[in-house]
């Protein structure tokens, strides 16, 4: 399976760097190193992040519907990256607005961390999610209310939409480590997770230190998911979807899983993100719609067919 | 050896335990019997230390497998086994084998859990703490899903293990597989150990905690393998 994923991203790069706003062909040397590869880079590292962060979740909370969103850590990065717009940091030095998103995400894990209690359960950390989420939302909407001109309203409102257009190298440079370590936090939880498919008792009894692992999980992902959520805005559905595309493939082991989902994150956003720069030779579009509209709209009827199935 | 001395356990402003005391040594089975919410599964868990303040255990040499265990995703019932292996952080395939085979299981290994019977489920789930190879299995209700001749098979495995020199404590229901099996019975009632004698001098005891009469039944049945 990973050698197939690795065939498929070998065929999505190129297609990336030679596909712009509804164009396809080779592009000047500008455009390509200012535009497409931080685009293509972008695409990568956020959709793995976000692919591995829904893997490790649905296997440290044991449920099928677990995201990054559920935790609220991509809400408190948008609101921190919102609050660097909005008193305009943003505009005259842009590393403000990743800055923002990250340190929104960093707040919104401790208060995640704090409210699931000294020794986190699945329930509890969810819980705290759902908590957390509402807060950042709550904040979002009076930043909305608030906003000093429309311009900032519309600036606002299409970068909560989630995308990776015009992102510059420099956000790449910022966001990448920070990607990437959530992904080695990540990736090294396997064994815990597969020991927590029997239960948080029985993977204590294995000797798996079940509270330090829910709370890496959450560490982890904070860093993975919350840093392209500063860059890209939120990008929904992906860290859903991912597993649940794997499973019949990989089989539902949750650490075997993890790998394989952060390819296939990358690759699902890196597609989503073609489909999106061609859209306006299909539809009749004026200018690319953003991706996180395209994943929401794939993702949502997704979602409702794995609820279906679980609930009889 | 595993034991535990003068055990007193509160949960959620209940006395579960009221100063238990249990101890068995290699080459025991003891059975843990007693009515429902006597504290027989508290007290297994507070034997394999995942209760506050107990003393924790070493994973490599306890081995616990809780009551209706079950797993989230639909792993095979090889991987649930191999899960066994966590403890010693390695995949070994030998004792995987060892213990699939000796649970009874080895021809669905690569069947999912969830898409086989309740009793097999449960042999896939015993075979995870064999394939630990600990000194000391702590099992709560290991035959509760399984039909006569199967309870009998998992019973007698448990003996054997224990006569080979391992230490086999087992929360049971049906009381007859304990006076056949068990060296040793421990009667649970209300939180207290009421008695902790041998199967043929536990009868009484067992008696007056569950209200029932002792008797000689003469009428047919159904009798164990030979």
């Amino acid at each position: 399976m990973i050698r197939w994923l690795v065939m498929l991203l070998a065929v999505l790069i190129p297609i990336s760097l030679l596909t712009g706003d509804a164009t396809l062909a080779l592009p000047d040397n500008l455009i390509f190193w200012q535009l497409r590869v931080p685009r293509t880079m972008l695409g990568l590292l956020i959709g793995g992040g976000l692919g591995l962060s829904g893997a490790v979740l649905q296997g440290a909370l044991r449920n099928p519907l677990a995201d990054p969103g559920l935790l609220g850590i991509t809400g408190s990065a948008g609101l921190g990256a919102v609050i660097a717009f909005y008193w305009g940091f943003a505009a005259e030095f842009p590393p403000t607005l990743l800055a923002g998103g990250l340190m929104g995400a960093g707040i919104g894990a401790a208060f995640l961390l704090a409210f699931a209690g000294r020794a986190p359960s699945g329930p509890s950390l969810i819980l705290a999610g759902v908590a957390v989420s509402a807060i950042a939302s709550a904040l979002l909407a009076l930043a909305l209310a608030l906003a000093p001109n429309p311009f900032a309203l519309t600036e606002i409102t299409y970068w909560l939409m989630g995308g990776l257009a015009d992102r510059p190298l420099s956000q790449v440079e910022m966001a990448g480590p920070v990607i990437l370590l959530g992904g080695v936090i990540l990736l090294k939880l396997g064994r815990g997770l597969d020991a927590l498919s029997l239960g948080e008792d029985a993977a204590r009894s294995l000797g798996i230190p079940v509270a330090a692992t829910l709370r890496m999980a959450a560490i982890g992902t904070t860093c993975a998911a919350g840093a392209g959520a500063a860059v890209a805005g939120s990008i929904g559905f992906i860290g859903l979807v991912v597993p649940h595309l794997l499973r019949p493939w990989v089989g539902e082991r949750p650490g075997a899983l993890l790998p394989a989902a952060a390819l296939a994150g990358g690759a699902l956003l890196l597609a989503a993100d073609i489909l999106v720069r061609l859209a306006p030779l299909m539809l009749p579009l004026s200018t690319a719609p953003p991706v996180g509209v395209l994943t929401a709209l794939l993702g949502a009827p997704f979602l409702v067919a794995i609820a279906r199935r679980s609930v009889p | 050896m595993i034991g535990l001395s003068d055990l007193t356990v509160v949960l959620g402003g209940h006395t579960v335990l009221y100063d238990v005391s249990l101890a068995a040594g290699p080459g025991e089975l003891v059975a843990l019997c007693g009515p429902n919410g006597a504290g027989k599964s508290t007290l297994l868990r507070a034997l394999a230390g995942l209760l506050p303040d107990t003393p924790t255990r070493d994973p490599r040499r306890v081995a616990w497998l809780e009551q209706g265990a079950r797993s989230t995703w639909g792993l095979t019932v090889e991987q649930v086994a191999t899960l066994g292996r966590i403890p010693h952080r390695d995949r070994a395939a030998a004792p995987v084998t060892r213990a699939l085979q000796v649970c009874g299981i080895d021809m669905l290994r690569s069947a999912r859990v969830d898409r086989i019977s309740g009793g097999e489920a449960r042999r896939a789930m015993l075979a995870r703490a064999f394939a630990t190879e600990p000194d000391v299995f702590l099992l709560d209700e290991p035959t509760a899903d399984l039909d006569p001749a199967a309870s009998h098979a998992i019973m007698r495995l448990l003996r054997t293990t224990a006569d080979i020199g391992r230490t086999v404590i087992v929360v049971l229901h049906a009381i007859e597989l304990a006076l056949r099996y068990a060296h040793r019975i421990v009667v649970l009632r209300n939180g207290r150990v009421v008695a902790d004698l041998p199967p043929d001098q536990v009868l009484p005891a067992a008696a007056a905690v569950f209200g029932l009469p002792i008797g000689i039944d003469p009428s047919p049945r159904l009798l164990p393998p030979c």
